[in-house]
């Protein structure tokens, strides 16, 4: 635990940009202080926040809670934008483990790579990744939508409850293992569907909500509508019974 | 010739191994092929604190006069790193129990009984309601795998954060909610189907491992700027490991559950065959903060199994901080009263003896989401009878710190101990009474 980071945030550490935009620079200003100063907006005119040298640390942008757009340039570590609220949050780079784990409305954008976990708990929101996501994209989402423009890994949407997962390429092993009613698109292959899972016919209400999706993430066009597949929750295992006893 | 009729006959014999409940299980199991389902902690008997004594003051020690010099009760919880440390006037906090296990009237009492003693109640796997923040002046908010109802607003509003590990009854299990007690409002909350029986996950999604938990404690601080004490709670079963990996992962308080804790559902085989006693785990969590020079600087609450003052008072001599109660504060409430023992035999149980709470039919109101069994529980009489039964174990731990010679509780020390049977002498690290041997440590009979 790094105590140096339990300090006030400091607004002088916090420049401000040829545009207007707040800049700061997290190779001399620790985390805490851009985290401290973004916490601090209520109705603010600081509308544009820039973030130089993430350098993959942790917690960048976490708790945000005001309608703000930040701009990092860079990878960023573990749960960059968790809980967001209202922020668009664009990464210009990879993210670590659990970026916009519990969001629960806002948009963050990786332009690169994301880690396990991604949108992980996500209550709402759009997270949109244009490279691949690793293992457990979507566990346990709670009505978040994430789009994934390259592939997912194992284990994605595991007890996944609510909200749309939507992928352009393959899906890893164990796809939606123990389901609730989050949506599951895939264009791509699935190594395999997890306990309970199962693909379902993919109908002009769920072809709408497709592009809903795309349209939302910018992607609209991007891909035919018409080369996805649907998954979803079986419901077999919402009570238990003795004669499902193989699935548990 | 024998005459049969007069030939002595031995009494039937019932075994040992296969006793009346196991018969009784075993028939169980044959009829439904589901394994047995109940709510509370271990019911085998273990060593406990009734193993242990307290030797008072004598020659060489001064008591404290009752009812006269002070003997103080305060404890501050959280001063490791938090801006916002918890200050309780008793060191007997409320352990975490669900809105949907519980009933909100339950929550409700709950919180009214532990604001009257100062001190804390603790949310549990199901999300915070407005009415336990309203009646609760200090709110634990338990961070758990399953993340229901989990959302920044009431990590803000929380006066300190618990991220679940494990709990005592069942250490590396999930949440267990059958659909009886999913009602609308529980399901929303929890965003899941009405009705379903929710298995909640046994493992955090988005962290694994004590390195990864350094990691999201620092979220959680950067969230809440710092301000709140976070605690980690694990199921007691390597106390001594897991205290010194949740030392190391930033935690400013720590909690252990014994596996007389009690749960809300879970497998019986499962509550009690895996943990250990609380008794046995104090003594090893204590250990390994002292061994981290942290012990005092991160607080060390037990839980599981607490009934009365002196189990509080042997605790704390061990070296707890605090300890937490749950089973205990449901039966202050009326849990299991006699008054409903007539419902409890429909039930097919028995007053003292009722634990199926996952089914939601408790005829006092508490482990229930029926409205009109709900109704039953007047949250104002029973918080004030938990408001009693708090002040009752406060007293009763003064009257064993003063007559041990102690201005404060946490002055209790494990000098102040015996242990009765040469398993708690060994567990709690105590000399067996009359002697000066602690087994596996010192001295001889």
């Amino acid at each position: 635990m790094n105590v140096a980071l339990h300090t006030s945030p400091d607004m002088n550490m916090i420049a401000t940009d040829a545009d207007g935009a707040r800049l700061i620079d997290l190779a001399t200003s620790p985390v805490r202080a851009l985290n401290g100063a973004l916490h601090a907006l209520g109705t603010t005119n600081e509308t544009l926040w820039r973030v130089a040298n993430p350098r993959g640390l942790h917690a960048i942008a976490a708790g945000v809670d005001a309608p703000v757009a930040i701009e990092i340039a860079g990878n960023v570590g573990y749960y960059c934008g968790g809980m967001n609220k209202q922020a668009r949050i664009v990464i210009d780079g990879n993210a670590g483990v659990g970026v916009g784990e519990n969001m629960m409305s806002g948009f963050i954008h990786v332009k690169g790579d994301a880690s396990q976990a991604a949108g992980a708990t996500g209550c709402g929101g759009l997270l949109v990744i244009d490279g691949n996501a690793s293992a457990r994209c979507g566990i346990s989402m709670k009505g978040i939508d994430i789009v994934v423009k390259g592939s997912i890994g194992h284990m994605s949407a595991f007890m996944a409850q609510a909200g749309s997962l939507v992928v352009f390429g393959d899906a890893g092993e164990a796809l939606g293992d123990s389901l609730y009613e989050a949506k599951l698109f895939v264009r791509g292959s699935v190594a395999s569907l997890g306990a309970d899972c199962i693909e379902k016919e993919m109908r002009e209400e769920h072809r709408a909500l497709l592009a809903a999706r795309l349209e939302a993430a910018g992607a609209l066009g991007q891909v035919d509508i018409g080369e996805f597949r649907r998954y979803g929750s079986a419901r077999t295992l919402y009570h238990f019974h003795v004669d499902n006893v193989s699935s548990y | 010739m024998n005459d049969i009729t007069n030939t002595p006959r031995t009494t039937p014999r019932f075994s040992a191994t296969f006793d009346e409940y196991t018969l009784s299980e075993i028939r169980r199991a044959a009829a439904t092929g589901i394994y047995d389902i109940r709510g509370g902690g271990a019911k085998r008997k273990v060593p406990h604190f009734d193993d242990l004594l307290f030797l008072g003051a004598s020659m060489s020690r001064y008591p404290l006069e009752g009812y006269r010099e002070r003997c103080d009760t305060s404890v501050v919880l959280g001063t490791r790193f938090a801006k916002k440390p918890i200050e309780l006037k008793i060191p007997i906090t409320i352990a975490g129990m669900s809105f949907g296990s519980l009933s909100a009237n339950a929550k409700e009492a709950l919180g009214r009984g532990a604001s009257a003693m100062g001190t804390s109640t603790t949310t549990g796997d199901g999300g915070m309601t407005n009415e336990e923040r309203g009646h609760s002046t200090q709110l634990v908010y338990q961070y758990l795998p399953s993340r229901y109802g989990m959302n920044p607003d009431d990590l803000k509003r929380a006066d300190a954060i618990e991220v679940v590990v494990g709990q005592g009854a069942k250490p590396g299990g999930g949440g267990m909610l059958l659909g009886q007690k999913i009602t609308e409002r529980v399901a929303k909350m929890r965003t899941l189907p009405v009705g379903i029986d929710q298995r909640s996950a046994c493992r955090h999604p988005d962290w694994t491992g004590p390195d990864d938990l350094e990691i999201k404690i620092e979220e959680l601080r950067e969230i809440t700027d710092w301000e709140k004490p976070i605690y980690v709670k694990v199921g007691a079963a390597r106390p001594y490991y897991d205290t010194a990996l949740a030392v190391k992962s930033g935690a400013d308080v720590v909690v252990v559950d014994g596996m007389q804790g009690g749960t809300a559902a879970t497998q019986e085989v499962f509550i009690e065959n895996v943990g250990i006693p609380t008794l046995a785990a104090v003594r090893q969590a204590v250990k390994a903060l002292q061994d981290l020079g942290m012990h005092r600087k991160v607080q060390l609450i037990v839980s599981g199994g607490i009934r009365n003052g002196a189990d509080v008072a042997k605790a704390l001599a061990l070296g707890a901080d605090a300890v937490a109660i749950g089973t205990a504060a449901l039966v202050a409430l009326g849990d299991n009263d006699p008054h409903y023992a007539a419902e409890y035999e429909a039930l097919g149980s028995r007053a003292g003896a009722y634990d199926d709470w996952h089914e939601g039919r408790d005829p006092a109101g508490i482990t229930t989401q029926d409205p009109a069994l709900m109704a039953r529980l007047d949250p104002v009489a029973a918080g004030r009878r938990l408001a009693n039964y708090l002040a009752v174990l406060t007293l009763e731990c003064q009257t064993i710190a003063r007559a041990c010679g102690k201005s404060h509780v946490h002055n209790l020390e494990p000098e102040d101990l015996v242990a009765l049977t040469i398993e708690a002498a060994a567990m709690a690290n105590v000399p067996l009474a009359g002697t000066n041997w602690i087994p596996g440590s010192t001295g001889s009979f």
